[in-house]
């Protein structure tokens, strides 16, 4: 059983008991503790079930490699699933919960799928698609999806808030181990700006386990004097709890700092997101230990040699009582030493090697532990936790030799520097093979803007695995002066690459040796998936999913791809690896989100008078990053019934608008009506000063892009108003010809769409309503239609435009935006004997068109030229040119056969459903049928009282009376006239009062 | 006598610093060439100042010039006097390609104080605040809009964003203040 050591953990705090639970049952632990740590020593070795077998699974880890170790962590607004035992720090009262079975961890039904393992051979996914079409449907994809995805989806909405952050420096090392410091360190005293990032919350990394000795120090003593000298230098800056997620070209790294995960609901933003720009990156993220492939080892109390020694010596945590160490090469020993140190037993040193001949094997020997040379594991027995291992020779098929009693296993198959950082750039890799491993290829690295290395792999992470070279290459690789850090630490022997044990293992052996224990991907299954002919290295990856796991093959990948190697019967280089791709781990979606959440999502665009809008029933339209009212509604009130009391109001009455939103660009220069032709389909450089014209803007292939009323202020300016969405984008588009093309012209543009609150009146009282304001005239003598007057109005700084969009005796008024709500309050509060009354955007839409008017993005989808709409009017033939007139030209363009702009009245006065399409006869090359026109704009009219809409239709304005078919839901076939699409007023007698 | 109102009618809130909104404050947007001689002059009449270099702001008294693009400055003024020294600009920069627009009601401003203003900000703007040079303005982004900022102060920093997501700078600000969220925690 696995247990708490009466002395001894470093990192824990024996004073400090923190209580958690763990599927529901309470557990004791210590401040210090990881959730492993602590399982560990409360004897809970089985963690969770395996994905597709649901087998008991173990801890086989200490850190962010640990495949099993995953639970749901938390509860309602703080649950999370898939939170890594070995990376999350304990806390009071954390609440724990295993995942993958059903009913109980120790009880799975689900466990079933292992007995019937040989009907899901690697590939089963890909398979299943193979099968009758019928089978997919009703057998395979129920089944997939009912046990698809690991962990439960949180219910509850998030209780934390995350952050970004922006940071900038001339270099980041990333890891906190020996190397990274020596490097921190090295690079600290040349002044330059330095950030030494850890994941974990300690310093140090593996030295400080190792017990090596750095400057005559014991390790962990150097690495306390190192932090205290960093902590101490202005320009270096030191981050523990921060995992380096990904490096992005031009030096941007993502950095996960995880503020507050170890003390929950303490006000902090749980998740920060570092968004740094980094001159340079030093990658000192050490190297990840590899097990070993033999039959069994899956089951819990199988774990990697160093992260037993791990928690031995951090959290004074024993795996077992009796671990049998097994092994290729010298480092597993400091395992057997670290278990002896404690107290605990080692029955036997399993070495693959022929010999062990090295300095630790020697140690190992002196204190009376027993090495056997050349054997391996044949099998671990037991089921839910280790009670013994078969001995077998290694370079035999496994015929049982030796039965050993124990209830842990140290397993160790060599090392594997962590390349992630290094190789997310596009740098290189190259196959070490004394070593047996990649490692980072110096010659070919990722490189930056300059063409020069953009990262710099150092210490275990480049492949070094012995501490002194290690602080020398790490000081190096940093332009470190005079002599690096020296350490003291025992030569080791070569190890031996061993990919299978043992090496002749027949099929029963090869189906329980995993290489995934997340997935559950053996090594049968990656040797049937070369069999059945597959050779990439990817492909056999998603084929098998090895590596596909929430861990991402950190442990798994080289034996992986080895046993894929040998199976091709070619070198492991010429198979490669797969790619690494960010994140390093998983990070949070809030971390990734950041601030956006709440109120602050998105930004909401407010008009000055939007907070009366909110307080009077204003039903919101979402018009780009504005909100506009739709209509607003009185108690009780339905939508439509909203709109159509705004509509008659505004006809009989008086109606307000809040136009604020519309876009207004000045224009003003010697160039600027020159300018304004080319932008415009109609002629504005001849608009008299003081006048308004509506006018067209297309881009340059011809289509309609935006439309609105522009105004002529002086000789040399001009105000362009927009659509509400089109303003941004409008600006841009003419500085982008004023910038790009015709950028000797002398033309300044300002956007001063939000200077303004704009507010249209409409209506029979609308002049009434102005007159008692005072302070301007606006009789129809001295202010006719599309015109404007500068003045003050009421009191307040305004411009007006006798401008008409609903048909109506219509003004716009411009004011200052820090006076629109004043303005506001005065139109309802002087109107009311008027009958004024807001209406929203829909008795907008309505009423322009019972007029007739066309509204961008209704009657235009970016496929609309206005010929089509009829506006032909409103296109100069006078000019040689404007953007969009080549384009009209072309023969599709001018072709008789387009749509046109009609209007529709449905025979019974209903309304026509929104996008219906009119068909014609036949059928087309698609046995569809052919289509005629469809409806652009589709309302009930309450001053008609009737349904009305626009459409474009083939030949339509030649077909004034004929009847289309609209087939609509249902198999019902709506039938509509062709009508002109002006349906009110249609002399204008209405505005022109 | 005016009844004008900024965006947020001054709200503020504290956290690890003080964000304020700063109420109106005078802008005009000013183009034309700035190496000319009535350009100079113009500025200098409206605010005292020289020609800000590039991405500088200069400042006297209540009054300042910022560098927005090669041919575009702002210029800062107390808010009753923004049309008048619009007109003025126009008339000293008669007869001379320009263009003096008032963007008072367009803008909304933000005061950031406090020992770490510069931490809320760094969670919103992608600036590096270590190499921010005295007297130096910033066009850049708080977090999803458009922004412009600069050191008013010690530890003071000025914030201008667009009038109609002033709401929104201001929730960002808040949040990104919130005590025990500092980024370098003494």
């Amino acid at each position: 059983m696995s247990t708490r050591l009466p002395k001894g953990g470093r990192l824990i705090d024996r004073t400090k008991p923190l209580s958690f639970s763990f599927n529901g049952k309470r557990m004791q632990g210590f401040e210090g503790d990881t959730l492993a740590s602590a399982l560990l020593g409360q004897n809970q070795m089985m963690v969770g079930r395996s994905f597709k077998y649901h087998r008991p699974r173990g801890l086989i880890a200490s850190g962010a490699e640990e495949p099993n170790g995953l639970v749901g962590l938390g509860q309602g607004g703080r649950f999370e699933p898939n939170q890594r035992l070995t990376t999350t720090e304990l806390f009071e009262g954390a609440v724990t919960a295993s995942q993958n079975h059903w009913p109980s961890l120790d009880f799975d039904l689900g466990a079933i799928n292992d007995r019937f393992a040989r009907f899901l051979p690697g590939g089963f996914y890909y398979k299943t698609f193979m099968f009758p079409r019928f089978a997919w449907k009703h057998v395979f994809e129920p089944f997939i999806r009912q046990s698809a995805g690991l962990g439960r989806v949180p219910q509850a909405r998030d209780e934390d808030r995350y952050e970004y952050a922006y940071a900038f420096a001339d270099l980041v090392i990333v890891g906190g181990g020996i190397a990274g410091l020596a490097a921190a360190l090295a690079a600290g005293r040349q002044g330059k700006r330095v950030w030494l990032i850890e994941q974990s919350a300690h310093w140090g990394g593996r030295a400080v386990v190792d017990g090596v000795q750095i400057e005559g120090l014991e390790a962990s003593d150097w690495v306390k004097e190192t932090v205290e000298t960093l902590e101490g230098m202005e320009n270096v800056t030191l981050r523990t709890r921060t995992m380096a997620s990904g490096l992005y070209d031009h030096g941007y790294l993502l950095m996960y700092e995880r503020v507050a995960d170890h003390r929950p609901g303490d006000g902090r933003p749980r998740h920060r997101l570092w968004r740094m720009r980094a001159g340079h990156v030093i990658t000192a993220t050490g190297a990840i230990e590899r097990p070993l492939s033999f039959a069994g080892n899956d089951i819990p109390g199988v774990m990697l040699a160093g992260a037993v020694r791990d928690y031995v010596v951090n959290w004074a945590v024993s795996p077992g009582d009796r671990t049998v160490i097994v092994t290729n090469n010298d480092d597993a020993y400091r395992t057997a030493l670290a278990l002896l140190d404690a107290g605990l037993v080692v029955p036997a040193i399993i070495d693959a090697r022929p010999a062990a001949t090295g300095a630790l094997p020697a140690e190992a020997r002196a204190r009376g532990l027993r090495v056997i040379e050349g054997y391996g594991i044949g099998h671990v027995k037991g089921s839910k936790r280790v009670t013994g291992v078969s001995l077998c020779v290694q370079a035999g098929e496994g015929a049982e030799l030796e039965t050993i009693a124990c209830d842990a296993v140290a397993m160790s198959g060599g090392w594997s520097p962590v390349v992630h950082l290094w190789s997310h750039c596009g740098g290189k890799l190259i196959w070490d093979e004394a070593q047996a491993m990649f490692r980072p290829d110096a010659k070919r690295p990722a490189t930056g803007a300059d063409g020069a290395a953009m990262v710099t792999a150092v210490g275990s992470a480049n492949g070094i695995l012995n501490a002194h070279e290690v602080l020398a290459d790490a000081h190096r690789a940093a332009g470190g002066k005079g002599t690096a850090p020296g350490a003291v630490c025992g030569e080791e022997s070569p190890m031996l690459p061993v990919w299978i044990m043992p090496q002749g293992a027949g099929p029963a052996l090869r189906m329980k040796m995993w290489l995934d224990p997340q997935n559950d991907v053996k090594v049968s299954d990656v040797q049937l998936a070369a069999r059945e002919g597959y050779e990439s290295v990817e492909h056999t990856k998603r084929y098998t999913t090895l590596g596909m796991a929430t861990d991402q093959g950190k442990i798994s990948n080289i034996n992986g791809l080895a046993v894929l190697s040998d199976a091709l019967n070619r070198g492991i280089p010429e198979t490669g690896t797969t790619t690494f791709r960010p994140p390093y781990t998983p990070i949070s979606m809030g971390a990734i989100a950041g601030e956006a959440r709440g109120g602050i999502f998105q930004p909401l665009r407010k008009t000055p008078m939007h907070d009366w809008h909110e307080t009077h029933g204003a039903h919101w339209e979402p018009v780009g990053q504005w909100r506009r009212p739709y209509c607003f509604l009185r108690h009780g009130e339905g939508i439509h019934d909203a709109v159509n009391r705004e509509i008659r109001n505004t006809r009989n009455a008086v109606g307000l608008l809040d136009a604020s939103t519309l876009g207004k660009i000045l224009v003003k220069g010697p160039d600027a009506g020159r300018f304004l032709d080319m932008l415009y389909t109609n002629m504005m450089s001849t608009l008299p000063v003081g006048k308004c014209r509506y006018g067209l803007m297309c881009n340059e292939n011809g289509f309609l892009s935006d439309d609105g009323v522009v105004v002529r202020l002086s000789e040399d300016s001009w105000l362009c108003h927009t659509t509400t969405g089109g303003a941004e984008r409008i600006h841009g588009w003419m500085e982008d010809w004023l910038q790009c093309e015709w950028w000797d012209w002398k033309v300044y543009t300002a956007n001063l769409t939000e200077e303004y609150a704009q507010v249209a009146i409409a209506g029979p009282n609308a002049r009434k309503l102005l007159e008692k304001l005072g302070g301007m005239d606006v009789s129809k003598e001295a202010f006719p239609a599309m015109e404007w007057r500068e003045g003050t109005l009421g009191g307040v700084r305004a411009r007006i435009y006798r401008i008409s969009f609903s048909g109506e005796l219509s003004y716009e008024v411009a004011v200052p935006a820090s006076e629109g709500r004043a303005f506001w309050d005065a139109l309802l509060a002087a109107g009311e004997e008027f009958g004024v009354m807001p209406y929203g955007t829909e008795a907008m839409h309505i009423m322009r068109a019972e007029k007739g008017f066309i509204m961008i993005g209704d009657e235009t989808d970016g496929t609309v030229i206005p010929q089509d709409l009829n506006l032909q009017w409103a296109i100069s033939k006078k000019k040689d040119d404007y953007l969009g007139k080549r384009a009209q030209e072309r023969s599709f363009m001018a072709s008789p056969e387009r749509w046109k702009l009609v209007g529709l009245e449905s025979l019974d006065g209903g309304v026509i459903p929104d996008g219906a399409y009119a068909v014609a006869e036949g059928h087309n090359a698609n046995g569809q049928r052919n289509t005629q026109g469809r409806v652009t704009s589709t309302y009930f009219s309450p001053t008609l009282g009737k349904g009305i809409a626009m459409g474009l239709v083939k030949h339509g304005p030649d077909r004034m009376g004929e009847v289309l078919d609209f087939p609509v839901d249902n198999g019902k076939v709506v039938k509509a006239r062709i009508v002109d699409p002006v349906f009110y007023d249609k002399e204008g007698e209405k505005q022109n009062v | 006598m005016s009844r004008a109102v900024s965006a947020l009618e001054g709200a503020s809130h504290k956290g690890f610093v003080e964000v304020a909104e700063a109420g109106l404050v005078g802008m005009i947007t000013l183009r034309g060439d700035l190496s000319s001689a009535k350009m100079k002059a113009a500025v200098k009449a409206a605010t005292g100042t020289a020609i800000p270099a590039p991405r500088r702001i200069v400042t006297e008294g209540d009054r300042a010039a910022a560098w927005m693009s090669p041919d575009e400055l702002l210029i800062l003024v107390p808010y009753a006097e923004a049309p008048a020294t619009v007109a003025a600009l126009d008339a000293a920069l008669a007869g001379e390609h320009h263009l003096a627009a008032d963007v008072s009601d367009a803008r909304a401003v933000f005061r950031v104080r406090g020992a770490k203003a510069d931490e809320a900000l760094m969670k919103l703007c992608p600036v590096d605040f270590a190499t921010l040079e005295a007297g130096e303005i910033r066009r850049t982004r708080a977090a999803q809009v458009a922004a412009a900022f600069w050191r008013s102060a010690g530890d003071e920093f000025t914030l201008v964003s667009f009038r109609s997501v002033a709401g929104y700078v201001m929730g960002l600000l808040e949040v990104s203040s919130r005590t025990g969220s500092e980024l370098f925690p003494a």
